[in-house]
């Protein structure tokens, strides 16, 4: 068995970082926004469980764009709703 | 002569993105230039940059829609392609498309392109013992399988030259083939009783009165799979941009991902839930981007990635895979009206008037349809005049 995966490495994951509480509230307001309006994350997806993220946690991805080259984008965690 | 610094500060610190601050990098690298030159070229970058930025209120939606259905008319309607000369054969054309802005949770094809670690990825035979370890082998091909109808048993004689070949001990088949039987083939109604010395594993059904049991059972003892992952029906090693690596006729990333030698970090597969479910929903909109635009390209076809990247983009916003259609993301409009307009009208319409649902009116199809402006380019602007007093 080889070492246990880390999601993080791999080239089609992007950096997936939880941001502050100054941070969110920064965001939101440039935006004038609220954390509902972001698009979301599951709780049990594997690259929030990698970085150790909680729901209602924002995460900031740095994806590589095929355009700007560098893009950020936000997503919310929330709980998997059961089907 | 590098980039004088002020000029590298000034260009980090402009509202610019990554890739366009690069070109510029590259671009003013070996040139000799003045200050005020140097303000000017930024100044008509900048211009530039905001002339061609997508305008506020602008239908992105639609022209995505048009850009990638258009050219998606054009697309043959049915082909099969082998990837590369390999003999694999993957679904291409207008049905792949069809079946990744439909969120399949398998493709009809699925496939994998395994990428090998540095110790195995130039040697051929390391190469060769990592699809060993890869593609489901049954049992029937690492030994003798014999029916004896006199005594009501089936034997198996294992190969062990073969065994070794394929660095699998025979004592680890012995074990593995009666488990496998009974946990993935289902089938329990028999006894088995191995001999290590000379490597054979004796099967016997537990209802010796019908023979239609003993040849069920042999069935079973030929095909049951003793080494690689069941999923994966055939492994071709091929060298490409001086590496081998594996493709793969069906796909198991999580399985694959545990066998030794395979590069945890670019390996892929074309089945976009499961890279969702083992990688997440990010390595998921990237899987669909890339997909689609290798869709297209293969035919000829060339649509801007912005338009895929809005698709993609939709399809992930909720943190799973949606599909675009009734059942995704156009089933799941606030607006009734909208959502009438789109598919099963009468289902729409009559399920929210039992439920008493109440239209916004704050998209633009519904807003169509009842006959007002609706918020879209100059329709979404409201001007207010300001009297001017002059004195």
């Amino acid at each position: 068995m080889s070492t246990k995966l880390n999601v993080l490495k791999h080239v089609m994951v992007p950096d997936h970082k939880i941001m502050s509480e100054e941070e969110v509230s920064a965001l939101l307001s440039h935006y004038n926004i609220t954390t509902e309006q972001l698009p979301k994350i599951f709780h049990d997806d594997p690259a929030v469980k990698t970085i150790g993220a909680n729901v209602d946690d924002v995460i900031r991805i740095v994806r590589m764009s095929h355009t700007a080259g560098r893009a950020e984008a936000y997503r919310l965690v929330i709980k998997r709703p059961k089907k | 002569m590098p980039l004088a610094e002020k000029f590298d500060k000034k260009i980090e610190a402009a509202d610019l993105p990554k890739k366009t601050k690069d070109q510029l990098h590259k671009f003013l690298d070996d040139k000799e230039i003045t200050d005020s030159q140097f303000r000017l070229i930024l100044e008509r970058v900048l211009k530039e940059y905001l002339s061609t930025r997508i305008e506020a209120c602008e239908a992105v939606g639609v022209i995505a829609a048009q850009s990638i259905g258009e050219p998606g008319t054009q697309m043959t309607m049915r082909t099969f392609h082998y990837a590369g000369v390999a003999e694999i054969n993957v679904t291409l054309g207008l049905p792949r498309l069809i079946e990744i802005m439909d969120a399949r949770k398998e493709p009809s094809t699925p496939t994998m392109t395994v990428y090998l670690e540095e110790e195995f990825c130039n040697d051929r035979d390391r190469a060769r013992e990592v699809s060993w370890q890869i593609e489901a082998a049954p049992l029937h091909e690492f030994g003798d399988i014999t029916t004896d109808m006199e005594n009501m048993h089936v034997i198996v004689h294992l190969n062990t030259k073969v065994c070794d070949k394929r660095k699998i001990a025979p004592a680890e088949i012995m074990e593995t083939a009666p488990r496998k039987i009974r946990d993935r083939r289902h089938y329990r109604d028999f006894e088995h009783d191995v001999n290590e010395e000379t490597a054979t594993i004796i099967f016997s059904p537990k209802n010796k009165e019908s023979y239609q049991n003993l040849f069920q059972l042999a069935e079973h003892v030929r095909n049951v799979i003793v080494q690689g992952i069941d999923d994966i029906l055939r492994v071709v090693v091929r060298k490409e941009t001086g590496e081998y690596i594996l493709y793969t006729e069906g796909s198991n990333i999580k399985d694959v991902f545990d066998v030794v030698g395979v590069d945890t970090t670019r390996t892929r597969t074309n089945n976009i839930s499961e890279i969702a479910s083992v990688l997440g929903i990010e390595a998921a909109r990237n899987a669909i981007i890339h997909e689609a635009v290798s869709t297209l390209n293969e035919q000829g076809i060339l649509v801007d990635v912005r338009h895929i990247m809005l698709v993609s983009d939709m399809m992930c916003m909720e943190g799973e895979v949606k599909q675009i259609g009734r059942h995704g993301i156009a089933g799941e409009k606030e607006s009734v009206l909208s959502r009438a307009a789109f598919e099963v009208t009468v289902n729409h319409l009559l399920d929210a008037a039992v439920a008493n649902e109440v239209d916004e009116l704050s998209g633009v199809t519904e807003n169509v349809i009842v006959g007002q402006p609706i918020q879209l380019g100059t329709g979404d602007v409201k001007l207010i005049a300001v009297r001017q007093h002059d004195n």
